[in-house]
């Protein structure tokens, strides 16, 4: 009896929640599909058509109740997120949205990034870090605490100097002053330059422009000017060989394959070179001196393994130590008569090679 | 290319932040909408822009004068126009006998036109006609599509994306529950598309989730839909591409089982066992004589095997 009477309370119940429940539940064939980061509601039932062809005012009834239905759902949903009093007690209910889901396209293409400059490659070579400068420094004259540069900066105004010495090596009547500014403006003319240069460079990079475009436009430097002014001579209809050349044009014909490919000399050319050649060689192959520079070849060496120790670490954080540290470092390798011994082998090796071939040919 | 990497720098720091305001980001701003008004636009068009700037407030631009082009055949002004307002949706009105209340909606990407839909306006019901209280401006409307056939069919389904893009307003993390007041309803039926605005009553039900009642506030549009100019699939794949830095990052040593149970790894070095610390066992405690005995095993072996 009373598990009887237990069952019905528990029924009674459930009829409860079921009544207060029904206030908020709608019936669909088909579940929607939420997108609650974008408050989005997708509904694939198809829309009873026929009733919504009719008359103004009963297509706008069905059409708010079927938004009513959507919308309920909708709501549903987004009130069981995780919610909390935002500002204390209070304050009001806020819930928080999951990421949108639904996939909209970008505005812009995403940014890429742009391609170090000259100074930065060469301080990711070498181990140079940026260092952190303060924002104030002390200034002793007005005793306080400066900026660095711009209004009012530590070292005075450098417009009201009102000294200037002359430079040991100087000559006694020039203007100090006008040398002073002349210098200043030009080095903000060398930095707007390099930065331009580095800018066309970055652009470059970027969108594979052809390196030469062969019209003037007047911001091409020496090599381009050069390449430019060979396509021009070798584009007539014999191909260069009549035309006059240049005032301080080198004087030299165009040698055939100024590409890539190897090239090699003709078998039976120059008798006279080819003898001192040899003997030259035989020269250097019995003094006893070595014919190699060891200290450029050792720096050619170190310079081309930090290269490569750069190119390793490029993600990672850089050694602190820097090219020193590094060099103590590696006990083995870095020594000068290690890498001296090297490259002397190589080099005779090589030398040795080609001298045995040419013997043969001749 | 930042505002410092440009061959005009900036001169002041306000150039500088309208500049960087405009650059492509990996988070991007809120869409822009310009809403224009083309040669021959009538008073229905002039209408239904003006709605639609109010419910887009402040993330909507409203050109006053009549711009004499015709977007399906150039675009180029509407680029040019994106370009010195930052804008990336637009919605153009215009009016003649051939298509009567004409209206073009449209996005772009990188300011070049992406996607452009030609609807028509059958019937408008303006903001003004109805007189209920409206929400306030800037609501974040909740957007509801019903009809199978904004699935099946893809222009409807690029028209779909358009609505949500040019609807959504800007991306928030969290909201105020009690004020979802607005919703656009958009219905697809033989081939017109109905879209409704509401505004939302929460009213009090048995439960804690509240029963929705509807009132019809703001602007509601019959729509047909008359030509398209869809970006090529390439192009809309492009578009959709989104930088790697947006992606969450894994927290790794971290699994999930199938029944919800979180898994952790941790990895330790190697440990002495000898010196593992374990249960006290008074019992089992090493006596004095026991521990020399144990050192004194060691050697006795040896002198065994001296003698």
């Amino acid at each position: 009896m009373a598990a009887v009477r237990v069952e019905a309370v528990l029924a009674a119940a459930e009829e409860q929640e079921a009544e207060k429940r029904r206030s908020i539940t709608v019936e669909k064939e088909l579940e929607l599909e939420y997108d609650l980061g974008n408050l989005l509601a997708v509904d694939r039932n198809p829309p009873p058509a026929a009733a919504l062809r009719g008359a103004g005012p009963r297509r706008e009834a069905l059409l708010q109740a079927l938004a009513r239905d959507n919308t309920q759902l909708l709501v549903s949903r987004l009130w069981e997120l995780p919610a909390e009093r935002a500002g204390g007690a209070g304050g009001p209910l806020v819930a928080q949205l999951p990421e949108p889901t639904f996939r909209l396209p970008r505005e812009k293409p995403p940014p890429k990034p742009r391609p170090p400059t000259r100074w930065e490659q060469f301080a990711r070579l070498k181990g140079i870090r940026r260092k952190k400068k303060t924002s104030l420094v002390w200034d002793e004259q007005a005793k306080e605490w400066r900026r660095r540069w711009g209004y009012r900066r530590a070292g005075g105004d450098p417009s009201r100097a009102w000294l200037a010495e002359v430079p040991a090596g100087a000559d006694p009547e020039e203007d100090q002053f006008a040398r002073l500014r002349r210098e200043k403006r030009e080095r903000v003319a060398r930095n707007e330059l390099n930065r331009l240069r580095n800018l066309a460079r970055a652009h470059r990079a970027g969108s594979a422009v052809p390196a030469a475009p062969l019209h003037p436009t007047g911001h091409q430097d020496r090599d381009e000017l050069r390449r430019v002014a060979r396509v021009a001579r070798v584009s007539t209809a014999s191909l260069g060989r009549f035309q006059p050349r240049l005032p301080k044009e080198s004087a030299e014909p165009p040698s055939r394959n100024s590409g890539k490919k190897r090239r090699f000399e003709p078998l039976l050319g120059n008798l006279a070179a080819e003898r001192s050649r040899q003997l030259e060689l035989l020269r250097d192959m019995g003094s006893k001196k070595p014919v190699l520079d060891i200290t450029r070849a050792v720096n050619k060496q170190l310079r081309q393994e930090e290269a490569e120790a750069a190119a390793a670490n490029k993600g990672k954080k850089q050694s602190k130590r820097g090219k020193r540290g590094r060099r103590q470092q590696r006990p083995g390798r870095s020594g000068k008569k290690s890498g001296a011994r090297r490259q002397p082998q190589q080099k005779k090796a090589a030398g040795g090679g080609t001298g045995a071939g040419r013997r043969k040919k001749a | 290319m930042d505002a410092l990497d440009r061959v005009v720098k900036p001169k002041t720091k306000r150039a500088k932040r309208f500049l960087e305001k405009r650059e492509p980001k990996l988070n991007e701003n809120t869409k822009n909408a310009m809403l224009i008004k083309g040669g021959n636009a009538n008073l229905t068009v002039t209408e239904v822009l003006k709605d639609i700037y109010a419910v887009k407030k402040p993330f909507a631009v409203l050109y006053k004068r009549k711009n004499i082009t015709r977007p399906f055949e150039d675009q180029t002004t509407l680029e040019f126009f994106s370009k010195k307002s930052d804008c990336s949706l637009f919605l153009f009105g215009s009016h003649n006998k051939k298509r009567p209340n004409n209206l073009i909606i449209g996005r772009m990407f990188d300011y070049h036109v992406l996607d452009m839909i030609e609807l028509g306006v059958e019937k408008f019901v303006s903001l003004k006609d109805i007189k209920n209280s409206k929400c306030p401006e800037g609501t974040k409307p909740m957007l509801i599509f019903a009809g199978d056939v904004f699935d099946v069919n893809e222009e409807y389904r690029r028209l779909k994306s358009l609505l949500i893009d040019f609807f959504r307003g800007p991306t928030v993390p969290s909201i105020r529950l009690a004020g979802l007041e607005y919703v656009l309803h958009f219905t697809a039926v033989d081939g017109k598309i109905y879209m409704r605005s509401y505004k939302v009553l929460l009213k009090k039900s048995g439960c804690k989730i509240p029963r929705i009642e509807l009132e019809e506030m703001g602007p509601s549009l019959d729509l047909v839909m008359r030509r398209t100019h869809l970006a090529s699939d390439d192009l809309y794949k492009l578009s959709l591409k989104q930088p790697k830095g947006l992606k969450p990052k894994k927290k790794k040593n971290i699994s999930h089982d199938v029944l919800g149970t979180t898994y952790g790894r941790i990895h330790m070095q190697k440990q002495d066992l000898s010196k593992l610390q374990t249960r006290k066992m008074k019992g089992l405690k090493k006596r004095p004589a026991e521990k020399s005995a144990e050192d004194g095993v060691a050697t006795p072996k040896k002198s065994k095997s001296a003698r």
